[in-house]
């Protein structure tokens, strides 16, 4: 299979503006699926609300659009149906991070076996360029007219500390290091969270200035950089710059594994 | 025969099992902890999941996964957790996932008097979520109640793909009660119907009776869903007669079964003053009417759907009808949009967190006859 048998073309064209990343990160997902050969039987897709959350409705696989930050939860619930299932979360910024936040760090502590690819765009797109929990400081948007006073979250520090098993950060500039942690996040059982920045160029970008696509890829070219290379800089040198890469990848028995071990204890009494 | 004293929380947990229950999420909550507390021993000895979800907007969104995912899914809950949970409902009837919410009611508003009986919900029950949808509530009275009316909300969420809700009260939940099962009892099992064939499958293409025929997510058929207004394949429209359509569909595979899903009990039906009650405040009034057969009792175990028709013939015998419940009038609203005008109805409430006594309502009754008279 290959990424185009898996578009519904009926449903075309996307709803996002010209220039947007998502496309990419949806591009990437199912590479990622192509290159494990993975088929529509063997990939669910949950999705909360925003322009991200919009990714899953393209594909021909099983999908459900929810509420506003409840991806996770109602990910868990299927996961739970059908432990044979790759399930796959689809949130943004503001879904995953704000509304969503507390599922987010309880689905991370269970260690439930799902895969959530975050959107990470700075902004609320859908509403139309509201600032976000992952806003920088400073950067504005349509409710921070003069600057966000607010500090954004580090996703990646976030849901390590609540329990996470798979935790990698890269963004749609680099494609093939996108699609390599999508598939990493899919096979690795326990919770896996992958966030992908992406460019916003028509909200994100009007607020700030930054209204072309080319120069917001350009900018992570300069500005995302490994792990590796952010060894050798000082903080004074890192203090504009994303650090992206593998951070987390352990083997640890997932809530599944868990649950069978207690059915099977309960089960030789 | 299984004789044995079971507590109103238990029978729901035995109810649900015997219907099916495959998943249970919840939070904890005063009065309604014990249904999870027994479902959480019952459950993994069956090979079934429990879950204690974050809060209960993670739990009604939980089972909301796990039944289209397959599962026959069930919550339960109180106060301030209910009304979390409207947007989660909302959604399960927007997407049509059947699902079985037991909300044990507490003294309200807001935190209000958390180990204390009230009926304050029953609006919240029809209407909490935002938007025109319908849903089926059913209520209560005995612990046997708990039992056959939960198994029945899980047949019922199965035929039509619908949230309903038990409204059961904290006296219900947490009384005990000398249960008789026949092992041997014939109960129906209802299981919501499901495509044979992917090809030419659309999410919400096969109406029968008006309710989809779907897929499991995970059965890859290509199910997809989603909360908005959407069109037989799923996907999102804004199209005027699509929506109109939708939001009418939704309302009427349910409203045009309401004279079948309206259930009630009579007792005395011929008498001058008629009771209408519901839950555990029906008991008060079976215990007047022991004593007394000047009155009678017109008790809903369906409170929605709302059958107008039936309450009009139910109390067509009566001089007066006198609705008694724990608010400050919610169904006595209901009765009186039905036979306004017919006869006079009239409220005896009680709020502050006490179950109504025979004495009270006959005090109250008196009252209503001698200024009437």
């Amino acid at each position: 299979m290959q990424v185009t048998d898996f578009i519904r073309e009926e449903r075309l064209p996307f709803v996002w503006c010209p220039g947007c990343g998502n496309g990419t990160v949806l591009k990437a997902t199912l590479t990622a699926i192509a290159n494990l050969n993975l088929t529509q039987n063997d990939v669910i897709f949950a999705s909360g609300i925003g322009c991200s959350s919009r990714t899953p409705m393209y594909t021909k696989f099983d999908n459900i659009h929810s509420l506003h930050g409840r991806a996770i939860p109602l990910a868990t619930g299927i996961k739970l149906m059908q432990p044979d299932k790759k399930v796959i979360v689809m949130t943004g910024d503001g879904d995953a991070l704000a509304i969503g936040g507390n599922h987010l760090i309880h689905a991370a502590r269970r260690n439930v076996d799902l895969t959530v690819i975050i959107f990470n765009n700075s902004i609320y797109g859908m509403t139309g360029g509201q600032v976000s929990p992952l806003t920088p400081q400073g950067k504005r948007g349509t409710t921070a007219p003069f600057g966000n006073i607010e500090d954004a979250f580090d996703v990646v520090e976030l849901v390590k500390g609540a329990g996470a098993t798979y935790v990698a950060r890269t963004g749609t500039y680099f494609f093939a290091q996108t699609v390599k942690y999508i598939k990493n996040g899919i096979m690795h059982n326990g919770f896996s969270v992958i966030e992908v920045i992406t460019q916003c160029p028509v909200y994100y970008g009007r607020s700030n200035k930054v209204a072309s696509p080319g120069e917001m890829l350009i900018w992570q070219k300069e500005n995302l950089i490994s792990i590796e290379k952010a060894k050798d800089l000082s903080k004074d040198e890192l203090s504009d710059k994303v650090i992206i890469g593998e951070f987390v990848n352990i083997e640890k028995e997932s809530y599944f594994d868990k649950r069978k071990k207690l059915l099977e204890r309960l089960n030789k009494k | 025969m299984i004789k044995e004293l079971w507590q109103g929380s238990e029978a729901c947990a035995y109810g649900a099992i015997k219907a099916g229950l495959s998943f249970f999420a919840g939070y904890p909550i005063t009065p309604s902890t014990e249904i999870a507390e027994n479902l959480s021993a019952l459950l993994p000895k069956l090979n079934r999941v429990f879950i204690q979800m974050e809060d209960e907007i993670g739990s009604i969104v939980a089972i909301i996964g796990a039944s289209l995912a397959g599962a026959k899914a069930m919550t339960a809950t109180s106060g301030p957790g209910f009304s979390l949970m409207q947007e989660g409902i909302g959604y399960a009837c927007m997407v049509e996932a059947p699902i079985v919410i037991c909300n044990v009611m507490r003294g309200g508003p807001s935190t209000g008097l958390p180990t204390k009986i009230a009926q304050g919900d029953v609006m919240q029950s029809r209407w909490g979520p935002h938007g025109d949808h319908s849903i089926i509530v059913l209520s209560p009275e005995s612990v046997k109640d708990m039992y056959y009316f939960t198994i029945k909300a899980f047949n019922l969420a199965e035929r039509f793909r619908n949230p309903v809700i038990l409204l059961a009260d904290e006296v219900v939940a947490h009384m005990r009660e000398k249960m008789e099962i026949d092992e041997g009892e014939v109960i129906e099992i209802v299981n919501r119907k499901k495509p044979i064939k992917s090809e030419g499958y659309l999410t919400y293409g096969n109406l029968e009776d008006e309710v989809p025929i779907m897929a499991n997510l995970g059965d890859g058929f290509g199910t997809s869903i989603t909360g908005l207004i959407h069109k037989e394949d799923g996907f999102q429209t804004a199209d005027f007669e699509f929506a109109r359509e939708l939001v009418q569909r939704i309302c009427r595979k349910i409203e045009k079964h309401k004279k079948e899903l309206f259930e009630y009990e009579v007792l005395n039906g011929d008498a001058e003053t008629l009771f209408v009650a519901y839950g555990a405040v029906s008991r008060t009034i079976k215990e007047i009417i022991r004593d007394d057969n000047r009155f009678g009792l017109l008790r809903f175990k369906t409170l929605f759907p709302f059958d107008e028709e039936a309450v009009i013939n139910l109390t067509r015998k009566a001089k007066r009808v006198i609705v008694v419940e724990l608010n400050l009038g919610q169904v006595y609203y209901e009765v009186k949009r039905a036979i306004c005008g017919i006869k006079p109805v009239y409220l005896i409430s009680k709020v502050g967190g006490e179950l109504i006594t025979p004495d009270e309502v006959i005090k109250q009754t008196e009252e209503i006859i001698n200024a009437s008279n």
